[in-house]
């Protein structure tokens, strides 16, 4: 039993079976952090370098932790401090991390196919954290584990992607996850963040009115305003944003029915979520970082066979 | 029991032909398999000798353990736990009213040939800590010992049991790679490696009975 990729690039090349293992893998590990020793031997000779090339904190602590409870030995990299800032590419800092035999790499970088580049030139297993507006491959894991908890299933959930569809990888990532399980989804945000043709590419239906979507759907995924990655103006402030495309509480409250609220992180709070809706009993947020620590075990421990 | 067929061969077969002997397992196999349309199969309990030799094992389990309070039951995923059930049932018949500690563990993530080989976890179920306790594992089928060994681990990650002790239905002996025994044994039979033991189950296999597969 094995997943039908050496690495975890993105959703795009996982199967459904993949998927369907890969949270039924998390669902067990999930019961080993209830246990009173959080441990277990599993990966006790693997060694798993974290090459952080952009800021994180969840992502880092998440994937650090779930290494350390599988009893894998850890680096950290970071890009600030290291000798990346003499001008040592990409590949040769790998490589020579390599060379020390290390055996896994998980990996976040601003540009996207980063990890696909290095995937066609080391032998390592590599794991995409986040490749610039590409794909988040275990944000989209969690986010289903944390639907799946909720509502018991993924198969003909409505799940509406709320916000800066542009510029973020967790949303590809959840679109491709989301259809490929058969769930509906759609996307809501201003026009000049949902990409042109992204009802062709993908398959999911566009909405530009906040209250249609959420009148439609059983869940909503927020995301977060992504402003280091906007190089030109694509509205006009924050304030008209928020107005617009905000959720509180009483927008909820108006809606005939009970939706989850989903956001992956940092939230700008009184951007896209307001404080009361995002600490209420809707929010899945908690949730949400607790299951990244099983996904990301399960992650590991599934692509850590070390014959081939 | 009958005498097996082909007991000698495999060694000879090692000898002559340098193949391991799980080589010559799948090989002898697809052989028997060709001429016979089907294993061979030995039946080493049937259906009323095994729900005598469960009775009989649960009275044992509990002349040791004497204070219910102390015990918990642990069967092993997958297959030790259409054992433990039965076990469960057994001694909750004896002990009308009685509450005992009963739990599933599963010991994928503590295996040894997890380099070799992946498997596909199973649920754990122990909603209460060891602490103290007296611990019956139980299993269906005892073979190299390698599984008990994995599942001695992932019990210390509940708690530090006062005593443990392994129940087991089938013991294979002689064929142990580890130095460990069991406390209470079903039936204990000589068999060589290229055989299988398997315990059949109603809810699983329909039909109720211990055999050797050749």
């Amino acid at each position: 039993m094995s997943l039908s990729t050496k690495h975890l690039l993105g959703i795009k090349d996982l199967t459904k079976e993949d998927i369907q293992t890969i949270l039924q893998t998390a669902e067990q590990f999930k019961e080993v952090l209830q246990r009173p020793i959080k441990k277990v031997p599993s990966l006790r000779d693997v060694t798993i370098v974290n090459l952080f090339y952009e800021n994180s904190t969840r992502t880092r602590i998440s994937f650090e932790l779930a290494e350390k409870r599988l009893s894998a030995d850890t680096i950290n990299f970071s890009a600030s401090g290291s000798s990346v800032s003499k001008g040592e590419t990409l590949l040769d800092t790998v490589n020579n991390i390599l060379s020390m035999k290390v055996d896994m790499v998980v990996m976040r970088h601003s540009a996207s196919g980063a990890p696909h580049f290095l995937a066609k030139h080391i032998p390592a297993a590599i794991i995409n954290a986040g490749d610039g507006v590409n794909e988040h491959p275990t944000q989209a894991l969690l986010d289903a584990l944390s639907i799946k908890e909720r509502l018991g299933q993924l198969e003909g959930v409505k799940v509406a992607i709320i916000g800066d569809i542009m510029h973020s990888r967790v949303a590809q990532s959840n679109i491709y996850l989301l259809k490929k399980m058969g769930a509906e989804v759609i996307v809501c945000g201003p026009p000049t963040l949902i990409p042109k043709y992204i009802r062709e590419a993908f398959g999911v239906k566009v909405e530009y009115n906040l209250r249609k979507a959420l009148e439609w759907c059983d869940v909503a995924n927020v995301l977060r305003i992504q402003l280091e990655r906007q190089n030109q103006v694509l509205f006009s402030s924050l304030r008209e944003y928020s107005l617009a495309y905000g959720i509180n509480r009483r927008l909820l409250d108006s809606l005939n029915k009970t939706i989850t609220i989903m956001h992956p992180g940092p939230i700008n709070r009184g951007v896209e979520l307001d404080s009361d809706v995002a600490d209420s009993k809707q929010s899945l947020v908690l949730q949400q970082v607790e299951n990244g620590v099983a996904v990301r075990m399960a992650v590991l421990y599934l692509l850590s066979n070390r014959q081939n | 029991m009958q005498k097996c067929k082909f007991e000698a061969r495999p060694r000879n077969a090692v000898r002559k032909t340098g193949k391991t002997v799980y080589e010559l397992d799948f090989e002898f196999k697809r052989f028997y398999r060709y001429f016979y349309k089907n294993f061979q199969v030995k039946t080493i309990l049937n259906e009323q000798q095994l729900a005598i030799t469960i009775k009989r094992l649960s009275h044992q389990v509990l002349e040791n353990n004497t204070d219910p309070d102390d015990l918990v039951l642990i069967g092993l995923q997958p297959r030790g736990v259409f054992f433990s059930d039965r076990i469960m049932e057994e001694i909750s018949n004896m002990l009308p009213g009685r509450s005992i500690h009963y739990g599933k563990l599963d010991i994928t993530f503590y295996r040894d040939d997890i380099r070799n080989e992946l498997h596909v976890p199973n649920q754990t179920d122990l909603a209460f800590s060891l602490e103290n306790k007296r611990v019956i594992l139980i299993d269906d089928v005892l073979h190299t010992g390698r599984t008990i060994r994995a599942a001695l681990d992932a019990l210390l990650a509940f708690g530090r049991p006062a005593k443990v002790e392994l129940c087991i239905l089938i013991d294979r002996r002689f064929s142990r790679q580890l130095p460990i025994q069991p406390d209470f044994t079903g039936k204990a039979i000589d068999s060589i490696i290229t055989q299988k033991v398997k315990v059949f189950w109603k809810e699983r296999d329909q039909k109720e009975e211990v055999a050797i597969l050749d």
